[in-house]
């Protein structure tokens, strides 16, 4: 039943209609089928997975209070440790490192029952939109195999577009979650800064990190959003309050009488027709379900991309420091005589690739004295301008709405020569992390002109993550009930090549 | 139009320890430019008296109490070691004084 | 060529500053829970957190915080209404982030100062030391040299590293520049650590054990002619673990600069490392540029904020100051200065005063501390705080003398027993069979014995001639092997050869 939702997946189970292990194969056989053409795993845990499922099976059969997604199987992305698992973050720098440890979202994935299938591909500690950069080769588009799927949770997106997984896990910095999930036609929500642990999620950025929920449907994603959310005193920076209620808002999903924002800056110039279009299409769509659309202002947010771009590397090149040969990783360079020093110089040189050493140098830059007033300190002023407009909007809208991805899903190797070109896939979806804020990318439909998957994105305060649920569950209803199905089943068969 | 020397290239890797080749060092430089630009729009605005923001979420205090809870066994902590010895991790020789 | 330090001081005044960093004595390390515990097996006290394995992530020790803000109030300083913490960025393979957690333009505590006295020509006088900041930051691990005929860093094959000390919670504490104090900089700058160690150790914040590196101690020093108002160029010495080695870093760094300066070459600004053995310091690897650390906010960790209630609840927790607390000691016990001055400099003041408020007599306290046991100390050259004896067992020494148990001597050969790791007093006692003797009828037998033996001198006593009672007496302690009470002897004795006993 792997075509079926998570949500459809987790009542037959209830009822014993299937077992999870049975519905573990079903997965791990469309992956054998499937995947060396997506290439969205690094690594299939097979055996965990069987076992997971197995002792969920028991616990069923034993009479067991279980969670929701228990025994439903899940693809992990692999910026996230898992004990005893190779973790790598997609970079050649951690080839086989097993941690010690369980992420915390790990942690509580095991706790209620949910099957990890295994770790998916990623670009290299997470900086990249295309999946591209992974240190592992890319990860392609089920929609087209010839174009990316976004990323950097390109593994992760493109596994549940391509049934390989009901829901996974991805992290979003700069819409690494939001953008994937519109060039895969899925459901992606980057929940609010600190309302999910960071503790084990492999550090790129950490005041704009996230790990966040993917699913085919908003009440799939609402479900695993609500697993994996939650105050952890591992996270000095995990928020302590109660977790928003999204799979209730999921399920209730109305929209009478609330306000929309548009934002007047995320939109025009730089945009696909056929993005605009299908945005366009759906601002009709709420306002047909009794919402009434409004524009805001939020001049500040021309600044985001630049704000962002010093800001993330400027992290990365701190966080990244730690990869240096000592205690795990990559070691080389080790030649008779050599040096710590020279060994940590030429196992990074090695173990890093192109975009992440760009970003480690730029960040290397912008925090060296001299420039960190110019460039570091003048990013984090812009971040206070980000959060003040957004706090405004805010006051005349209950969410704000944008397309999440100015274009569809791009050609394998279309950008990678071109950082700046890159750079311009997250223009949309930058300004959430930079305030800490909460957004989901929802299908849209088709672009006329490629046929490719368009998301629209929703955006809410801090810990007003059940708007989004909300929003997106009305939008997708209406959508879904026009299009006779959701998007995702008019995806292109895969397994062509077996 | 902004700028990077090779050279300016070369002591920021340095900083980063990452060894680079002359090919590298070059094409980096002549990127840097353009990114230079792209991420100089954050000196456009006049941002006196706007305050820097660090932290998206305004928490402060953030504390744990003090209390030992059970560490790594030595195995798991050097499972990762590339090279170990005498339950330390084993390393080259190391330039430079400890600090 | 070698300047004395008189030369020195005619001619170039010295401008000090210092940087004292106290590991503090938590429970668990800065930013995780691992142990603190000295002398671990290694890396059995690490974790996720403090081997900086992907993905973890800091979080602040509370006790860390409130152990800050002690020390801050402790040294009359600020206490800031909000400060982060930020990370110091540079490579090196004891520290596992290649950062670290530091704080930088933003510490805790600032503005404060500390008084300190010393002796000088013209009879004790204080310095202030105005403080500059505290704050608050972590502990590296440690790395083993292997190869090499040394076993120092220089001509290592490899070296191996252990990280149960990464992580531990450090305080740095750093002075303002410290002028005026002329021929008195190396005095002063020992007794301001010194100060800050019992300041420390008043607050329990700290082990502050100079030679375990719980407390050390980097001497800035700079010469400029006397007169000038211009600053030289300074050195910083590191390494310096004991408060004698900072007097000896600082007077010798003085002599080094000023011989530089009169052969008109230039102090190099460099780190130095001071060697225990010579007394002298050694350049450090100069660095080809300065460190270029980039500061930055860590963004893992929000702001300290601590409430203004809770900064006057910790203050009206401090202990009484050290230096009023000396000054009401003396008075208390009636302490001459120069006894007290002893005991200050000997270190044993703490001592006496714990063995003190185990009952015992102030100076009889003193006498042993200052005395016999500072005795075998030297002999041993060990600290006192090192031998095996407690201000308990000196107590209980001191308390067998006043019940008469025990004569003088006989305590200190149960002192020396108790040093030697024989037991406690009691057990010592009970293991030598040391007891005084003062069962009269053994006293008359001996005393008979040795009248008998020496009929002509008894006679003499007999006599009247009362001196000569002492070769008698003698001989009876030499029979009882010491154990008799020589005033009981010679009252039984006088009584037994019919003299009057007063």
């Amino acid at each position: 039943m792997i075509n079926n939702t998570a949500a459809e997946m987790s009542s037959a189970l209830a009822k014993g209609e299937i077992t999870s292990v049975s519905l573990t194969k079903q997965h791990l056989d469309r992956i054998a089928d499937v995947d060396n053409e997506v290439k969205a795993f690094l690594h299939v845990d097979t055996e965990r997975a069987l076992a997971q499922a197995a002792s969920v099976d028991a616990d069923r059969a034993a009479g067991k209070a279980l969670g929701p997604l228990a025994g439903v199987p899940l693809a992990l992305k692999d910026v996230l440790a898992q004990e005893g698992v190779p973790t790598t973050a997609g970079s050649k720098i951690l080839q086989e490192w097993k941690p010690p440890y369980d992420s915390t979202v790990v942690a509580k994935l095991k706790a209620a029952g949910v099957v990890i299938l295994g770790k998916t591909n990623m670009d290299e500690f997470a900086m990249g939109s295309s999946t591209e950069n992974s240190g592992y080769g890319p990860t392609f588009n089920p929609w087209d195999l010839t174009r990316t799927p976004g990323g950097s949770s390109g593994g992760s997106a493109a596994a549940v577009s391509a049934f390989e997984a009901p829901i996974a896990i991805g992290s979003d910095t700069g819409g690494s979650i939001r953008q994937p999930a519109a060039l895969t036609g899925i459901v992606g929500v980057r929940p609010t800064y600190g309302a999910v642990s960071r503790y084990g999620l492999i550090a790129y950025s950490s005041s704009l990190d996230q790990a966040g929920p993917f699913g085919r449907t908003v009440l799939d994603t609402a479900m695993l959003h609500e697993i994996i959310a939650g105050h952890d005193s591992k996270d000095a920076t995990s928020l302590n309050v109660p977790a928003p209620a999204v799979v209730a808002a999921a399920k209730s999903g109305d929209v009478k009488g609330l306000k929309i924002g548009v934002i007047k800056q995320l939109q025009g110039k730089g945009y696909q027709t056929g993005v605009l279009a299908r945005f366009n299409e759906s601002l009709e769509t709420l306002s047909s379900l009794g919402a009434q659309i409004v524009e805001v202002d939020c001049p500040s947010f021309e600044y985001a991309l630049a704000a962002y771009y010093l800001i993330a590397p400027s992290e990365c090149s701190s966080n990244l420091a730690r990869f240096d040969a000592m205690r795990y990783g990559l070691r080389t360079g080790e030649a008779n005589g050599a040096s710590a020093e020279s060994v940590m110089n030429s196992t990074r040189e090695a173990g890093f690739g192109r975009e992440v050493k760009r970003r480690i140098i730029l960040g290397t830059y912008a925090l060296s004295s001299g420039y960190y007033d110019a460039y570091y300190g003048s990013a984090q002023k812009i971040r206070t301008l980000i959060i003040e407009d957004y706090k405004k909007a805010f006051t005349q809208a209950d969410v704000l709405v944008s397309p999440t991805s100015p274009i569809t899903a791009f050609k394998i190797g279309e950008k990678s020569e071109d950082p700046i070109a890159m750079y311009l896939a997250d223009v949309a979806t930058i300004p959430v992390n930079l305030a800490g804020i909460c957004g989901m990318s929802l299908p849209a439909g088709l672009a006329d002109e490629d046929n490719l998957p368009v998301g629209f994105q929703i955006m809410a305060p801090a810990m007003q993550d059940q708007r989004l649920y909300n929003v997106g569950a009305a939008l997708e209803a209406a959508l879904v009930s026009k299009w006779g199905g959701h998007l995702i089943s008019k995806a292109p068969a895969l397994g062509g090549a077996k | 139009m902004s700028s990077l020397s090779r050279d300016e290239v070369a002591k920021l890797a340095a900083l980063a320890r990452i060894e680079m080749s002359e090919e590298e060092l070059v094409n980096l430089a002549s990127q840097f430019g353009s990114i230079l630009d792209a991420v100089a729009r954050v000196q456009e605005l006049n941002l006196d008296g706007v305050k820097a923001t660090s932290h998206p979420q305004p928490l402060e205090n953030i504390f744990r109490e003090d209390v030992v809870l059970p560490s790594l066994s030595p195995d798991q902590a050097l499972s990762g070691a590339p090279a170990q010895e005498e339950q330390r991790f084993r390393v080259p020789q190391i330039l430079g004084e400890a600090e | 060529m070698a300047l004395s330090y008189d030369d020195v001081i005619a001619k170039y005044e010295p401008v000090l500053g210092l940087e004292v960093h106290v590991e503090l004595n938590t429970e668990s390390k800065m930013f995780c829970s691992c142990s603190t515990t000295f002398g671990g097996e290694p890396n059995t006290q690490t974790c996720p957190v403090c081997l900086a394995l992907p993905g973890a992530l800091p979080v602040v020790n509370a006790k860390a915080i409130e152990s800050s803000i002690l020390i801050g109030l402790a040294l009359n300083c600020q206490i800031a209404p909000y400060s982060r913490f930020s990370r110091k960025n540079y490579f090196y393979p004891d520290m596992p982030k290649n950062f670290q957690i530091s704080q930088y333009d933003e510490p805790i505590c600032f503005d404060g100062f500390v008084d300190v006295e010393i002796q000088t020509d013209e009879g004790p006088k204080q310095f202030r030391i105005e403080i500059e900041r505290v704050h608050m930051e972590e502990d590296t691990g440690k790395s083993l040299h292997v190869g090499g005929a040394t076993g120092r860093i220089h001509g290592a094959e490899y070296s191996l590293l252990a990280y149960n000390r990464a992580g531990i919670p450090l305080v740095e504490i750093v002075t303002k520049i410290v002028p005026g104090t002329g021929k008195y900089a190396p005095e002063v700058a020992k007794a301001y650590v010194a100060e800050l160690r019992d300041i420390l150790r008043g607050l329990k914040v700290s082990d502050v054990k100079m030679e375990q590196g719980s407390l050390r101690c980097d001497a800035n020093v700079s010469l400029r002619l006397i007169g000038s108002d211009v600053l030289g160029t300074r050195s910083e010495t590191k390494n310096v673990n004991s408060l004698r080695s900072v007097e000896r870093a600082i007077r010798g760094e003085m002599i080094r600069h000023a011989e530089l300066l009169n052969e008109g070459k230039k102090v190099k600004q460099e780190t130095r490392h001071f060697q225990e053995d010579t007394g002298l310091t050694r350049s450090g690897r100069s660095k080809e540029q300065a460190e270029d650390y980039r500061y930055f906010p860590e963004p893992d960790l929000v702001p300290v904020a601590p409430a203004a209630t809770w900064i006057e609840e910790l203050r009206a927790q401090l202990p009484e100051r050290p230096s009023l607390h000396r000054k009401r000691l003396k008075e208390q016990w009636a302490v001459p200065d120069k006894e007290m001055a002893a005991m200050i400099n000997a270190d044993v003041l703490d001592i006496v005063e714990e063995t003190v408020l185990l009952g015992a007599d102030p100076t009889k306290a003193r006498t042993w501390w200052l005395g016999e046991i500072s005795r075998v100390a030297n002999e041993k050259d060990i600290a006192i705080a090192d031998l095996s004896i407690t201000p308990k067992d000196v107590a209980e020494i001191v308390a067998l003398v006043a019940a008469s148990e025990l004569t003088d001597k006989l305590a200190r050969q149960v002192v020396e027993g108790v040093i030697a790791g024989e037991g406690t007093p009691a057990e010592v006692v009970a293991k030598r069979g040391i007891k005084v003797v003062n069962d009269d009828g053994a006293l008359m037998a001996a005393i008979e014995k040795v009248c008998a033996e020496q009929a002509e001198t008894a006679e003499k006593v007999r006599n009247g001639h009362v001196p000569a009672a002492g070769a008698l007496i003698g001989a009876v302690m030499k029979e009882t092997k010491g154990q008799a009470d020589a005033a009981r002897v010679r009252e039984l004795l006088l009584g037994h050869l019919g003299q009057a006993t007063n």
